[in-house]
């Protein structure tokens, strides 16, 4: 079996177990018999708890998850840049920027329009980055042009904080920017399934792109593959994932920048085959974290995004130290 | 027959200042034309704008019979192979995946074969599976050449490709241009060493200023005048062993 499969199915199998123990364990604990009850009977009290809050809040993770895996090993293809990941050119925050706004216009009382206000944000936010780059084919500054964009987003945000007419709808704001997939339900997974499948195809066209950019861009522009066309896929499948992660679940650090990480030397540096992988690993990791978060005895349940940022950053910088021996930038 | 490139007047500028100022030369099938200038002459230039990768203020490139404005992507790579200088490669793959990048439409197991091929050619085999961050510049320089190798294209274009190598492997590396030109295909390459212009190539176009002073056979276009005009070198040509050898010494001023 070749060593790309194996990976593959080896990160399925670790996403499998992490499932089933997402469903299994949680802050009420369960007896065994009433585990049997849960299994025969869905519509039972314990059949509730598996299967209409725990397992659309695991699979709602896995999917967010493996969304910015995604986007990340995308961007950090399109940039070569190992440092880049979805924030850094401004989508999940303009997306986060509609997000805000629609809580704090009283949107939060009708379903999917916060989601929406999201994706139009990120939506939005794409649509600029391909315009952009169409006219600056160098990634230092697409990734200028994000940070600005992203301090934008941010500083707009924190406008309607200022602004904001109630410290309910504040708080109602800062909660979800902290991120987190609880109460999702399988409505929530509606929303990001497809975005998760509309991005994984177009980072599908853009995979031999992506390979070929590690010659850099003048090698690349005369390899006979349009690089042009490779940066709309590439930029559009980004922007997608992540407006869509950040619709469900908030704004989510670190996954994006250390999942690619985590399967890049797997792939032997690959950054069209790193793409499958990745997102498997962000889902996992998010999975994990999410299931970590719950059974933290604490009396407030961490937010996810904190979590993610807590545990990931020191991981992030050991991944770091041992892979910069290997960048030689 | 026709020309695989040819430039035709080209005009190309960056800012108000022009790199190339009405460039005209033409490479043709078995034959290796070198270009040679001093720093800034427009030798790159000249060869992006060959690959349509140079915006032309005016004038024509054209690859094969075509413009080469009016070629899509995939046409283009499919008429000329393109060695660039930069030879920075963004993430460690095995250099027989970096080599088969040259393949980009062909199947995996194809592309492998004949990225394998391709390193053997330039003595590289033995580096297929090593990650291209752990080599040496020298080594990375190989097996970037066997990526240009493994592109099937009549047309080679090399942008100094022998700069920061050894003499051995600046031997190996014009050897297989060569071998690509005596096989059929066009190369074009620009090159430093005037000595090694001249024994590889069979014509030689300087540039200076972004103009064409000189296309012929590699000796005369290399005259005493034009060393001393363009590269400001004293001196001219003997005959050595292997071919003719520059004996040429920096003009101080008003000599």
């Amino acid at each position: 079996m070749n060593r790309h499969l194996s990976l593959k199915l080896g990160l399925a199998a670790a996403i499998l177990l992490a499932l089933v123990g997402a469903v299994l364990f949680g802050e009420t604990a369960l007896s065994a018999a009433q585990y049997g009850q849960a299994l025969a009977e869905p519509a039972s009290g314990p059949g509730e708890v598996l299967w209409q809050v725990r397992a659309p809040r695991a699979v709602c993770a896995l999917m967010v998850g493996a969304a910015l895996g995604l986007a990340g090993a995308v961007l950090q293809g399109l940039l070569r840049n190992p440092l880049a990941d979805p924030g850094v050119l401004g989508v999940s925050a303009t997306a986060a920027l509609g997000a805000a706004g629609a809580i704090v216009l009283g949107a939060a009382a009708i379903p999917g329009l916060v989601e929406s206000a999201a994706l139009v944000g990120a939506a939005l936010a794409g649509l600029l980055l391909v315009a952009i780059a169409a006219r600056v084919r160098a990634p230092e500054a697409l990734i200028l042009f994000g940070v600005a964009l992203s301090s934008f987003a941010g500083a707009l945000t924190a406008l309607i904080f200022n602004l904001s007419p109630s410290p309910i709808a504040s708080a109602e704001v800062m909660n979800w920017l902290m991120g987190s997939v609880q109460n999702r339900s399988w409505i929530d997974v509606a929303w990001v399934a497809p975005a998760l499948v509309v991005a994984a195809v177009f980072a599908a066209g853009a995979s031999p792109g992506l390979r070929m950019l590690t010659l850099g861009e003048e090698a690349a522009r005369a390899s006979g593959l349009s690089m042009g066309r490779m940066r709309v896929l590439a930029l559009i499948a980004s922007a997608v994932a992540e407006g869509a992660a950040v619709a469900v679940a908030g704004v989510i650090g670190f996954v994006g920048l250390a999942a690619p990480h985590l399967v890049r030397a797997a792939v032997r540096g690959d950054p069209g085959r790193l793409l499958w992988p990745s997102a498997l690993a962000g889902g996992l990791m998010l999975v994990l974290a999410d299931l970590a978060a719950r059974l933290m005895p604490t009396d407030q349940e961490l937010k996810l995004g904190v979590f993610t940022a807590l545990v990931g950053a020191p991981l992030f910088a050991l991944i770091a130290w041992r892979a910069a021996r290997e960048w030689r930038l | 027959m026709s020309a695989l490139l040819e430039l035709d007047g080209v005009v190309a500028r960056i800012g108000a200042a022009a790199v190339l100022d009405g460039v005209s030369l033409s490479v043709g099938s078995g034959e290796l034309v070198a270009l040679c200038g001093p720093n800034g002459a427009g030798k790159s230039s000249a060869i992006r704008a060959g690959l349509g990768l140079t915006p032309l203020h005016s004038g024509v490139a054209k690859l094969g019979d075509e413009d080469v404005r009016r070629l899509s992507e995939r046409e283009r790579g499919a008429r000329a192979a393109y060695l660039p200088q930069e030879r920075h490669i963004a993430w460690n793959l095995p250099a027989i995946e970096v080599a088969a990048l040259g393949a980009p439409f062909l199947s995996g197991a194809q592309a492998l074969e004949r990225a394998r091929a391709a390193l053997d050619e330039v003595g590289a085999g033995h580096l297929a599976e090593r990650g291209v961050a752990e080599m040496s510049g020298g080594e990375r320089a190989r097996v970037l050449l066997a990526r240009a190798l493994v592109v099937q294209a009549p047309l080679l274009l090399a942008d100094e490709p022998i700069a920061g190598l050894d003499p051995d492997a600046q031997l190996l590396v014009l050897e297989r241009l060569r071998a690509r030109a005596d096989a059929g295909g066009g190369v074009l390459v620009s090159l430093h060493d005037l000595t090694l212009a001249a024994r590889v190539a069979d014509r030689v176009v300087v540039l200076d200023a972004g103009r064409v002073v000189a296309d012929a056979a590699p000796v005369e276009a290399l005259s005493p005048g034009v060393l001393r005009a363009v590269f400001g070198l004293g001196g001219g040509w003997v005959e050595g062993p292997d071919g003719p050898l520059l004996a040429a010494r920096r003009l101080s001023r008003g000599d």
